[in-house]
């Protein structure tokens, strides 16, 4: 079938759902998802949405960037971090109108708490900014706004699967999607589309990402010509319960929690002196696998600790109820008596598709793509830089999935209806049929196992040369093997085996992008640590990197950083 | 160990009356069961369906009835399921589209008939005032991921299909007590009727089915109490 939406949206995350009530008034929109619209990984977000609101103690929207800059290792460009900080407070008044049931303050105002790498006066100590709901922030912020959208109509096709994207003559012009229930690929016509399907964490063996986090959107832009920024920087959150995966949120730390090594020792002390525990994520980890390789992991083993037992059971129970759940439900451990083993685990994308401050998808030349507009955890702004701050992630997507929805609205007083490309479903059905026809092969499980422990081992918090060739040529024989890729199901209802497959194709694409990305980059920055490189080189290095398939083959290229405020320093903390 | 799973199997495409499959997998005692139903689908039947996303009892996917109970598969480990066959069926009261997948849409239908947000005239130039009690009169109910774990537990959902349903309840629940919230009496009104509250009889089945530990039937008695107080 084909529908056709002046607007569609792909993804019903908070950056999805956002632009979505932008635009609704005016346009028809439709989004779709992979899963209900409440299942999306917004929800499992934990601890905070970052605003110098100030209500615990005096803080700025200045700061606030300048913590942004900083811990983004000077690749943040600067024009998107001040946006992100200007518009904060706002954003979350915005969200608190709309119902979001935030935790209080005794004066009654929207309370907050401590975050890694969030400091007062430009970095002197730590500062409460981190506006919280328990440990449940994503989950009440999801529910609100996907309320809001069937409050307002807003037809929502859900367990429709994003498989191709139709791009002519340099502009969007629709997208194919895959419907679980009948297993009908149908065609989306419309004026603009705005991809916002999150991040990518399966690339990697653990990671606090769901099963859905397979960053289609992401793969099949990079797939249709479109160049990918800054893939590289990947992040290891610090603290995921041991062999899960499973976060504990750095709430947990910004409670008061510690890490500390098999002989007990608080071991941040040693590598950020001021702010300890609560150093942004990039150095958390790399201090963990630092412990780790000393032998001064728990028991000389693989993991360390995270201590909440002097935090007491009231303050647990009030704003870590949820993490505390999980450490019982998965590991047995009661968080008020005894700590939780945790190790670094794959967390967040802070590359993907470029974007400007509205949206606007960037192609090679740097101009905008006509009627493609990214947001969210796919995109790229940057405002993130090389490292994420905590708390900043879920305002990036109020912020800038309302700009993106803003722009659309504004473009679409202009915009025409595109042309729809000849049989626009024909490349998906041949794909699909090809997987579904085959009879002999390998299936995808295998596979996609061997990637994502290829990449854990190559391509995690360090990195070297040697480590990342041996990377990409196992990555290209996994691709060959991935023509070959079998499923078992040849039927059309809620055929989730040849989803699987095609979205293996995605992460296969992605880690191609990954891999070539950082070796290409010989210096440290960030979530990127170069063993054969440890050192920030600001003289040749402080661009954003471009990674893009051409018919010539994959080519890197680089554009430089926004800086208007902060001139890059040394990163110490 | 050896895991062996019975698992409910329906497709309607081909099939005219469920059946069940048998499976063995090899299991740690601290994987969770959805790691297993994962297992048996990428490794040797591909045709097997449910549904999952998070895998750790925040996304609400997972809901199906494991050994009679209605649980999320991924907040259920191994290691307390060792020893006898694990049985696995779709949640109850809704339709089966294939294997453990239902169809969800009148349950999400009618959580949207509670009007599940925020109404509120006005907006202050920051935030609305709450105070800390105020707001942990919701503290419990913020905790739901729209599972349909107690719908599908509930003895009465099961048999009347008209009651609108413990989840939804708890739905209407966190506007109904939010302070915020104008519209309580109408919220209130709405749910004063027989197959609204008055359906439930304390069966408490909800409760115990609930993953997030919401005090479901709690909840409940709580609104009627409000509505006799404030509509009587
Ligand atoms: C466990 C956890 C805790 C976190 N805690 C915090 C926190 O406390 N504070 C913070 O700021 N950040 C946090 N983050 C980061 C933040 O939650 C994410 O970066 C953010 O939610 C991503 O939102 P999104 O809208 O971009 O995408 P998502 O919410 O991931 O949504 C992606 C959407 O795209 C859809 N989709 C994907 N592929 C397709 C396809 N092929 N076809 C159709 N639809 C598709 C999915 O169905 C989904 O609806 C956390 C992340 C995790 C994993
Ligand atoms: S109340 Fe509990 S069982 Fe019911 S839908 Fe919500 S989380 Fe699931
Ligand atoms: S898979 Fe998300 S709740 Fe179980």
């Amino acid at each position: 079938m084909i529908f056709k939406h002046d607007v569609v949206i792909v993804g019903t995350g908070l950056a999805g759902l956002r632009a979505a009530l932008e635009v609704a008034d005016e346009y028809d929109v439709a989004v779709i998802s992979k899963v209900y619209p409440t299942r999306s990984h917004s929800g499992a977000a934990q601890g905070g949405i970052g605003a110098s609101l100030g209500n615990e103690e005096p803080d700025s929207w200045e700061w606030h960037m300048y913590d942004t800059v900083k811990g983004g290792d000077y690749l943040t460009d600067q024009d998107a971090a001040e946006t992100l900080a200007k518009d904060a407070p706002r954003a979350i008044y915005e969200l608190e109108h709309m119902g979001v049931p935030f935790n209080r303050t005794d004066e009654g105002k929207i309370a907050q708490r401590a975050f890694g790498g969030h400091t007062r006066d430009f970095g002197a100590a730590p500062i409460k900014r981190a506006c919280y709901a328990a440990d449940r922030t994503g989950r009440v912020i999801l529910d609100t706004l996907s309320s809001e959208a069937s409050r307002r109509g807003i037809r929502v096709y859900s367990e429709f699967n994003l498989v191709d994207l139709l791009m002519d003559k340099g502009r969007a012009v629709g997208l194919a999607a895959y419907e679980l229930a009948t297993g009908e690929v149908h065609v989306f016509h419309a004026r603009a589309i705005l991809l916002a399907t999150g991040g990518f964490g399966k690339v990697y063996k653990t990671t606090s990402n769901c099963f859905a986090n397979t960053g289609d959107g992401v793969y099949l832009a990079y797939r249709a010509g479109i160049p990918l920024q800054d893939m590289e920087f990947v992040q290891f959150h610090p603290t995921g319960i041991y062999g899960l995966g499973v976060l504990i949120s750095e709430a947990a730390r910004g409670e008061g929690g510690v890490l500390r090594n098999r002989e007990g020792r608080r071991f941040m002390e040693d590598y950020a002196p001021t702010i300890k525990d609560l150093a942004p994520r990039d150095m958390v980890s790399r201090a963990i696998i630092t412990e780790i390789r000393g032998k001064r992991g728990i028991d000389g083993r693989d993991f360390v600790n995270l201590d909440l037992t002097h935090l007491g059971k009231q303050k647990i129970e009030e704003r870590l109820s949820d993490i505390s759940s999980f450490a019982k439900i998965y590991v047995g451990v009661d968080t008020s008596t005894d700590p939780i083993p945790v190790s670094p685990t794959c967390h967040y994308m802070m590359g993907g598709i470029p974007t400007d401050v509205d949206g606007k998808v960037l192609d090679m030349n740097n101009t905008a793509i006509h009627g493609l507009y990214a947001a969210g955890e796919c995109a790229c702004i940057s405002v993130h830089g090389a490292n994420r701050l905590g708390c900043n992630s879920l305002l990036d997507l109020v912020v800038f999935g309302r700009r993106a929805g803003k722009m659309i609205r504004l473009d679409l007083e202009q915009a025409d209806w595109p042309d729809l490309i000849v049989n626009p479903e024909v490349k998906s059905l041949i794909k699909l049929k090809g997987i579904l026809n085959r009879n002999a092969g390998e299936k995808a499980v295998h596979i996609r196992n061997a990637l994502q422990t290829l990449m854990t081992k190559n391509c995690s918090v360090f990195r070297d040369e040697k480590g990342l060739r041996r990377a990409l040529d196992e990555l290209s024989t996994l691709k060959a093997r991935y023509e070959n890729v079998v499923i078992d199901d040849r039927g059309k209802a809620f055929n989730t085996d040849i989803m699987e497959a095609a979205e293996l194709e995605s992460l296969l694409g992605l880690a191609e992008a990954i891999l070539v990305s950082a070796l290409a980059r010989k210096e440290s920055r960030g979530a990127h640590f170069r063993e054969d490189y440890p050192e920030r080189d600001d003289a040749n290095w402080l661009k954003h990197t471009l990674i893009q398939r051409t018919d010539e083959g994959r080519r890197v290229f680089y554009k430089p950083v926004n800086i208007t405020r902060f001139e890059p320093k040394a990163r110490t903390y | 160990m050896e895991m062996n799973f019975k698992i409910f199997r329906f497709d309607s495409e081909k099939d005219k009356e469920p059946y069940y499959s048998h499976y063995t997998v090899d299991a740690e005692p601290w994987e969770r069961l959805l790691d297993c139903l994962n297992r048996i689908k990428w490794e040797q039947d591909g045709t097997l369906a449910f549904r999952m996303s998070c895998a750790h009892g925040v996304c609400g996917s997972d809901a199906m009835k494991i050994n009679g109970r209605c649980a999320l598969a991924c907040q259920k480990l191994v290691k307390d399921y060792q020893g006898s066959e694990v049985v696995l069926e779709p949640l109850p009261t809704f339709k089966v589209l294939k294997d453990l997948i239902v169809d969800l849409t009148p349950f999400f239908e009618r959580v949207e008939w509670v009007r599940p947000y925020l109404i509120a005239a006005g907006f202050p130039e920051k935030e609305r005032l709450q105070s800390p009690e105020e707001r942990k009169k919701v503290d419990e109910v913020i905790r739901c991921i729209l599972c349909a774990s107690c719908v599908g537990a509930c003895p009465v959902s099961n048999e009347n299909d008209k009651y609108i349903g413990p989840a939804q309840i708890v739905q209407a629940f966190r506007r109904i007590f939010d302070s915020r919230d104008q519209e309580k009496t109408e919220r209130l009104k709405q749910l004063d009727y027989p197959d609204g509250v008055w359906a439930c009889v304390n069966y408490f089945e909800c409760t115990r089915a609930c993953p997030k530990e919401i005090p479901v039937t709690k909840s409940i008695n709580k609104i009627k109490r409000e509505i006799e107080k404030l509509l009587r």
